[in-house]
């Protein structure tokens, strides 16, 4: 019996090894599955995702264009789960629709961000001298100016508005992803299969694209997730000083401005969106820092 | 130390020229007639032109920019559109509000931020870290506009305890440096954990506690000195954060300092007042920056100057 047992699992042995090949797949998910926070806060982004596609569909009431004038500043009720602002429109319909602007407003500024600094990180890392020194000078001097106040200094040029508040948090993105990638490649591109790679004549876009990129992108994606967070906040916040989505626009840091003429009567009007931007913003931010546990080669020898 | 000052401050030359001439260029990129703005809506072409004449914007961009240049150097920034009264007089007014909620922001901040990262990375992984990260993750989730907000309700509105608006004494200052100074504490907190994670693996501290020292001492003299290093770093890229940040915190608590100053002046397209903004807060976190990096030094002294 015995040795028919043992057999059998030579014969099958091979088989269970092929299926558990590790890829950098298959790495990062049994790293990234060890951590439940991260995992709840990836879920809740993804429920977030899905409501602000949905937005227009499930909320009880227009945002924009439904007024109650019986219930100006009501608190939270059955019908009103979030009460009713100042102009008698309901907040938690205002609050699902403001999900789109801010989840739109921070997914696209960083993707325009992080596509545009990648790029220039790449060129700047791989062919070093000129283009080097100007693209990170370029990068310093962006650097030069505290975020929002680039953001600020741009939408006084462009003028008020979403789209506007995107160019302007995407530009103030732009340094950081270009010094990480910069910083990524330069420690590539001495490797020996990059040297292989050059040696078998690849071009200087195959190597950038299909072999430094690869290796870039781990740390690309910790940053973008970690980076959402921030860029809402920015969006939110020059939202807040009248620079961003005007009224009657439901967007967050508009409503939490709105809000603050009725604080003392009415202070429902301005936790709820404040509340809004927190558990976005710390979904996003615990989802990079397991997205960092799980990719970060240094966290391993902890 | 004084030639590594001097090589450092003329490395900072092309920086500062860039960004002077980027805000230079801002009132050129501006939508509109920038003499048109200066003269108001209701003049007539005339005055326009004689308006042009007298910012010098008749005259070629080089020679403009070297006038911007010299007013600069003269501590002239022309006068704002709003109050006709000089750029310079506006922000001199405004300076010293920002710059002691600045201050006192960066101070609590420190402090709380590295007795949380500290105490987070002594007790790692148990309830002290838990509290400690959970506290510093919310820290940097929670907008500070929002956050001013929320603490203005419970600590002025319903508790009464402190004022709500104004900068007359030092419990005007309590709420507003809380609130601006909450996202850096939680930036804080977890940079020192993770530096001083790392330091307390190191061989050197192992050797501490072998030779008997007790724990207390390991943690401040070998483990603080060392871990403070790269902090030392992160606090100033975080000043320029605090700058940033006091433009939406003054506005929350109706602050008279130079964050109101500018939100008010891209309202109302006072370019004069944005240029000179604009560039004192880059030319601050510039210095800033240098600070930081001589400070890093003094405490580092692997690091030679040369």
């Amino acid at each position: 019996m015995m040795g028919d047992e043992s057999a059998v699992t030579l014969g099958v042995a091979p088989l269970v090894a092929d299926e558990r090949v590790r890829t950098p797949w298959s790495e990062f998910w049994r790293k990234f599955k060890r951590q439940r926070v991260a995992l709840v806060a990836g879920a809740f982004v993804v429920l977030l995702v899905v409501v602000a596609i949905a937005a227009p569909w499930i909320t009880p009431f227009d945002a924009e264009n439904y007024f109650d004038y019986e219930k100006l500043n009501a608190r939270p009720s059955a019908t009103h789960w979030f009460g009713v602002d100042a102009l008698g429109r309901d907040i938690y319909s205002r609050i699902l629709m403001g999900a789109r602007i801010s989840l739109a407003a921070g997914f696209l500024s960083v993707a325009v961000g992080a596509f545009i600094g990648t790029i220039l990180g790449l060129i700047a890392g791989y062919k070093e001298g000129w283009w080097d020194r100007i693209i990170m000078r370029i990068a310093d001097v962006l650097f030069a100016f505290p975020g929002i106040l680039l953001a600020i200094g741009i939408v006084a040029i462009l003028g008020g508005g979403m789209a506007n508040v995107v160019v302007a948090v995407a530009v103030f993105s732009i340094p950081t992803f270009a010094r990480l990638v910069r910083g990524n490649t330069l420690a590539l591109k001495h490797l020996t299969f990059i040297e292989a790679a050059r040696s078998l004549g690849a071009s200087d876009r195959t190597i950038i694209f299909r072999h430094i990129f690869p290796g870039t992108i781990a740390a690309v994606v910790v940053y973008f997730s970690l980076r959402i967070g921030t860029s809402i906040i920015t969006a939110a916040s020059l939202s807040f000083l009248g620079m961003g989505a005007q009224p009657p626009t439901p967007e967050w840091g508009a409503m939490l401005d709105a809000a603050r003429a009725d604080m003392l009567t009415a202070p429902h009007e301005a936790i709820f969106p404040a509340l809004a931007i927190f558990v976005t913003v710390l979904a996003f931010n615990l989802l990079g820092d397991g997205l960092r546990d799980a990719l970060d080669p240094k966290i391993e020898r902890q | 130390m004084t030639q590594y000052l001097a090589k450092r401050l003329l490395g900072l030359l092309p920086t500062l020229l860039l960004v002077g001439f980027l805000v230079f260029l801002f009132v050129h990129l501006l939508p509109g007639d920038p003499a048109r703005l200066a003269a108001g809506p209701d003049a007539n072409p005339e005055t326009v032109e004689l308006v042009r004449k007298d910012l010098g914007l008749d005259k070629s961009l080089p020679q403009q920019f070297v006038r911007f240049v010299g007013g600069v150097l003269r501590w002239d920034f022309g006068t704002s559109l709003r109050t006709k009264r000089s750029v310079a007089t506006e922000i001199a007014d405004r300076f010293m509000p920002t710059f002691w909620l600045t201050v006192w922001s960066m101070l609590w901040s420190v402090l709380i931020g590295m007795a949380l990262g500290i105490v987070s990375a002594v007790w790692r992984n148990k309830w002290p870290d838990r509290i400690g990260m959970t506290l510093a993750v919310s820290g940097i989730s929670f907008p500070a506009f929002a956050l001013g907000m929320v603490l203005m309700q419970f600590f002025s509105v319903q508790l009464g305890w402190l004022p709500t608006v104004g900068d007359d004494t030092w419990r005007h200052y309590a709420l507003p440096s809380l609130t601006l100074g909450a996202a850096v504490a939680a930036i804080m907190a977890r940079f020192t954990r993770s530096s001083f994670v790392e330091i307390l693996g190191e061989d050197f501290i192992r050797t501490a506690r072998a030779k008997g020292l007790d724990e207390r001492r390991v943690v401040i003299k070998h483990g603080l000195r060392n871990a403070l290093i790269p902090v030392v770093t992160m606090m100033g890229l975080q000043f320029g954060f605090l700058l940033g940040g006091s433009i939406v915190v003054e506005k929350v608590f109706n602050w008279p300092g130079l964050g109101r100053l500018l939100v008010d002046a891209v309202d109302m397209r006072d370019y004069p007042v944005i240029q000179a903004l604009v560039l004192l807060f880059s030319l601050e976190f510039i210095l800033i920056n240098l600070v930081v990096d001589v400070l890093y030094g003094l405490i580092n002294p692997a690091i030679r100057y040369r």
